[in-house]
């Protein structure tokens, strides 16, 4: 397979001025610019396959729309190169690529000409896009008078309808209500299926899991994860969790609360990693905000390509909560584990005893490792002991 | 139709007055207004490309720092806006002299499509060079305005070159003749030499005109396209290496 952007060794500078001379009169009069060095991007470096549905995941400020912009071309790389093949569409800021006092028709011909696309191809797309955008009576505006909604669904419909080979889309799309966003990923997927290549940043982990091919993941400047969806948005939510508790997937209606999971070895809290055979002990500490009657809290395992591989509940193993009123802690003692070498991943809920009702439920929030025996490749750890007798 | 007649407008509205002030002022110069508008139209090109072109990126940074294009077009599509009213302008300048049955000399007129070279290579240069400086320091759109205006006068486009020539070089003044070297140093000096000995020949036109012939003129014009060349390439060069940085800097 080709390749459609290549993106080799590129860091990205910015000068931050402590105070930036915008006229010659402050620069012949202040003499040297003191200015100190924002890295934003560091050596990155990563293909993106022809074809290939590519996501960008990051926390705020770790670099993705500057990624975006050097692969644009809006931004010039500091050092390293970024070789795109094909006609690039780029969503990158509401509103870019709109001139406020044109009408949105003058727009649509204006962002198609940016692409490299003459008047009479526009012409012949012309009806798509604004049957697309939903806009047919506000083609005349200026489009100052847009609302935010409007502004991303013309430039959505503009960008698919200008037949690009690559097309990049940063967050804007979170601006349009959800019959929109559904229709753009409708478009996205017919676009993936068509064999064009496409690049994302998101902060919706769930959509970039079920979409894209590949992901990325930066974090200050650079590369943290690349690979399969999956793992790198596993390694996105470990990080955000050292970070930010708050912010891993969390769903539920709340009657119960799961305030706080974590593993131990023995009495004391989990530190390192496990050896493969040892036991250990998940702890979730509960708080009723209403009571409730029969409780059911039940775990997960998901090995690191996120493949289940071990769950249970508390009725399996004959405990009922009865009426929670307030606290409450639940220990699941797990014996000898099974496993070998990787990162084990822990998703705990609480939910009712006929599984209809999720009262909370924390998605692969907690973790651990387990240490991989030297020298062995044992698909999983069982316990043997062995003797030898006389015959 | 009607759109045409909007773009002739302005410049017939432009020689309207201009001829009026001509009349008005240019008692000491035969067919003054043909004299002024020679030169001015050439003046106005420049001019014009340069106060707007100075402007041209950071008034378009929400395009710059969003989407891709190449950067050159902006300044270029300023001096592209000033060059059609050039055009228009000459369009209506030139009835003027046919409906005034002033005529065309062809011993000078070839000098017309030379300083014209000259003119736009000029404007181009300098409008990258703005355009591009612009972006970093501010406040250099005031000063070209400042610039233009003292360039403006250094240039002889309302005064003749002829008459001050006979007035300050000679024996008996000293500085005279260095100020008129120093002077000669101006290209739209010699762009706008090209084009008043290009299209006045009224009787008094050598007394008027620069004291240079037609052919020196030629020489003279073809050396100041060659330094121009140069200076295109000087200033596209720093165009474009300040373009890769104008999404950040805006």
């Amino acid at each position: 397979m080709s390749i459609a952007i290549e993106v080799a060794d590129v860091s990205k500078r910015f000068r931050m001025y402590r105070e930036k001379p915008s006229s010659l009169k402050q620069r012949i009069l202040s003499g040297r610019v003191r200015a100190e060095d924002f890295w934003a991007l560091r050596d990155v470096s990563f293909d993106v396959a022809e074809g290939e549905f590519f996501a960008l995941i990051g926390q705020n400020g770790s670099g993705k729309s500057t990624l975006l912009k050097v692969i644009a071309g809006i931004l010039r790389p500091s050092e390293g190169v970024v070789r795109q093949r094909g006609r690039i569409a780029g969503l990158l800021e509401l509103g870019a690529g709109f001139h406020p006092e044109l009408t949105g028709k003058e727009n649509v011909y204006l962002n198609a000409a940016f692409l490299g696309r003459s008047h009479r191809k526009t012409d012949a797309v012309y009806d798509d896009i604004v049957e697309f955008a939903e806009l047919r009576e506000f083609m005349d505006t200026q489009v100052k008078f847009y609302s935010s909604g409007m502004l991303v669904r013309l430039g959505f419909a503009c960008a698919v309808h200008v037949d690009p080979e690559v097309i990049l889309i940063d967050e804007v799309l979170a601006v349009g209500d959800e019959a929109f966003q559904a229709r753009c990923l409708d478009r996205v997927r017919t676009f993936q299926k068509e064999g064009r290549t496409i690049v994302l940043v998101t902060h919706a982990l769930d959509m970039a899991r079920q979409l894209c091919d590949r992901a990325a993941m930066l974090d200050h400047g650079v590369v943290h994860a690349i690979g399969g969806p999956d793992q790198v948005v596993r390694e996105m939510r470990r990080t955000i969790s050292k970070h930010d508790l708050e912010f891993a997937r969390e769903e539920g209606s709340r009657e119960i609360e799961i305030l706080g999971g974590s593993l131990h070895r023995g009495a004391d809290p989990l530190a390192g990693p496990l050896a493969p055979g040892e036991c250990v002990t998940l702890q979730v500490d509960l708080k009723a905000n209403e009571p409730v009657d029969d409780p059911v809290v039940s775990f997960a395992l998901h090995d690191g390509a996120n493949n289940f591989v071990f769950g249970s509940d508390t009725t399996q193993h004959g405990v009922s909560l009865g009426r929670v009123d307030g606290k409450r802690r639940v220990r699941f003692q797990l014996g000898p584990v099974p496993f070998t070498g990787g990162q084990y991943w822990v998703t705990v809920g609480v939910h009712s005893r006929d599984n209809q009702r999720v009262y909370h439920v924390q998605d692969q929030r907690y973790s651990f490792e387990v240490r991989q025996t030297e020298g062995r490749r044992d698909q999983t750890y069982v316990p043997v002991t062995a003797e030898v007798e006389d015959l | 139709m009607l759109g045409a007649v909007w773009s002739l407008l302005n410049p017939v509205v432009f020689l309207a007055v201009f001829s009026f002030v001509a009349k008005v002022l240019g008692a000491s110069v035969d067919d003054y207004p043909v004299f002024l508008l020679s030169g001015l139209l050439a003046w106005n090109l420049f001019s014009v490309s340069l106060s707007t072109g100075a402007q041209s990126v950071v008034a378009n940074a929400n395009l710059v720092k969003k989407v891709y294009f190449p950067r050159e077009i902006l300044p270029l599509a300023t001096v592209g806006v000033a060059l059609v009213d050039f055009v228009l302008q000459s369009i209506v300048y030139f009835a003027f002299l046919v409906v005034i049955r002033y005529g065309f000399v062809l011993g000078s007129i070839w000098l017309y499509p030379l300083a014209f070279v000259a003119l736009l290579l000029l404007t181009v240069a300098v409008t990258f060079w703005v355009s591009s400086m612009n972006v970093r320091y501010r406040d250099l759109q005031h000063l070209i305005g400042l610039a233009l205006l003292v360039w403006f006068w250094l240039t002889p486009i309302v005064y003749a070159a002829g008459k001050m020539h006979g007035q300050i070089v000679g024996p008996e003044h000293r500085w005279g003749s260095l100020f008129w070297r120093i002077y000669l140093l101006n290209p739209t000096a010699w762009i706008v030499f090209g084009f008043q000995r290009a299209l006045y020949h009224s009787p008094d036109a050598n007394k008027v005109l620069a004291p240079f012939t037609a052919g020196q003129l030629g020489v003279g014009l073809c050396v100041v396209i060659v330094i121009l060349l140069l200076l295109l390439y000087a200033t596209w060069r720093t165009f474009f290496g300040l373009s890769g940085d104008f999404a950040e800097e805006l």
